[in-house]
């Protein structure tokens, strides 16, 4: 009995250190910034690897989700008589919800999960050692520009992502169903509203980018240097990372939408 | 790769992302450059408003001449007093025109309409609507015509 309450102690102190040193981590790599000299074609190539290689996935789930709203938007509109509205539907799911949550799930998926095991990889096999060694600070040089790249892409992502779905939510609705295109962006354009719902939409991307990114490089970097620690990082990362961008984006949704 | 094409790759990644941007302000949500500030204000008081809220159209024969500024309680008349911002190359509406509160479709957003007069004196800015009519309120209607009224 003693043994348990023993153990469930020492798990809350464990969890409370992770969280420490997830902080402390945080600080080290956004305060090391390195020269631009350096750092800039650091960057470049991450922000490649991150935001370019993630583009296929994005823009093909964007636009199969877009026409799918579209499907779904005129059945049910045009119960009502008023599949005109269907423009309005889609931009508004897009740009408020879907967009910054299916981009930062695919985000955690694709980049994240690589991002983890890359880091664990070198951390496994000694790199980050050996850079400590050479006088080079690895939170410097390997850590702030994966870190920056995910600040940066994610938001491009979701935008792109919201873009590619209303144009994939028009060719179903429009041209296929034959909804008329004037009202399709006449409702859409009188009912969304550039500062309330496309910037806090990209607020939203710009903070699950950022918490996606953190999850992804940290746990590699704190992952138990084998294999076997290597995949369960990798799974961490995934799973933490949705649950955060699911629960912060009820929170977010409260504060920006609730009226309160 | 060499470290130029990827370079290269990422800013038209950026520029992407930038005219993603674009295209949300401008075709998404309707912002467009020159619709600020050339308007003139008219103001109207109603009974009921019902769904009037700030941004909302007001049009003339159907055609969008204006947006709602806001919509705020009059405390001596207990009627809501609307503001209205008129584009201003409108500027000939005749001073017995009157707002009518209507609805685009069943279940459309509510939209102010102005309706034409024959004065040949026309609104100054400031000015408010002489006469108006208030949203439909089918519940109301209903009630009285079950109720015989």
């Amino acid at each position: 009995m003693m043994d348990r309450i023993a153990a469930l102690g020492r798990l809350g102190f464990d969890i409370v250190a992770t969280v420490g040193r997830a902080g402390y981590f945080l600080g080290g790599a956004l305060a090391g910034v390195p020269k631009p000299a350096v750092g800039f074609p650091l960057l470049v190539r991450q922000l490649y690897s991150v935001g370019v290689l993630s583009l296929a996935i994005v823009v093909v789930s964007g636009l199969f989700i877009g026409m799918v709203l579209g499907l779904q938007g005129y059945t049910i509109l045009s119960d009502y008589g008023s599949e005109a509205a269907v423009g309005q539907m889609i931009a508004l799911t897009l740009v408020r919800e879907l967009g910054p949550v299916v981009t930062a799930l695919l985000f955690a998926g694709r980049a994240g999960s690589a991002l983890t095991a890359e880091i664990g990889l070198m951390k496994a096999t000694e790199q980050l050692s050996s850079m400590e060694m050479m006088g080079v600070d690895p939170l410097r040089r390997v850590i702030a520009p994966r870190l920056w790249a995910g600040f940066i892409a994610m938001p491009i992502l979701a935008v792109i992502f919201s873009v590619v779905g209303i144009w994939g939510g028009m060719l179903v609705s429009v041209d296929w169903l034959g909804v008329f295109e004037g009202a399709f962006w006449g409702n859409m354009q009188s009912s969304v509203s550039f500062v309330d719902d496309v910037l806090n939409g990209v607020v939203k991307t710009v903070v699950f980018g950022f918490v996606c990114t953190w999850i992804a490089v940290f746990q590699g970097y704190d992952c138990v240097p084998t294999s076997a620690g290597i995949s369960s990082a990798t799974t961490k990362t995934v799973v933490y990372s949705s649950l955060a961008v699911l629960g912060l984006d009820f929170v977010l949704t409260a504060v920006m939408f609730g009226n309160f | 790769m060499a470290q130029r094409t990827t370079e290269i790759i990422t800013g038209l990644f950026m520029i992407a992302g930038l005219a993603a941007v674009l295209v949300l302000a401008l075709q998404v949500s309707g912002l467009s450059p020159k619709s600020a500030g050339d308007t003139y204000t008219l103001y109207a008081n109603f009974n009921d408003v019902g769904g009037i809220s700030p941004r909302g159209k007001v049009a003339m024969a159907g055609v969008k001449v204006g947006s709602v500024r806001s919509v705020t309680l009059d405390k001596e008349t207990f009627q809501a007093r609307v503001e209205l911002a008129i584009d201003a190359d409108v500027d000939n509406i005749p001073a017995d025109s009157s707002a009518v509160i209507r609805t685009s479709g069943i279940l459309g957003d509510q939209y102010i309409d102005i309706s034409i007069g024959g004065d040949m004196e026309s609104l100054n800015p400031g000015d408010s609507f002489y006469s108006t009519q208030s949203a439909m309120n089918l519940e109301r209607l209903i009630t009285n015509f079950a109720s015989g009224k």
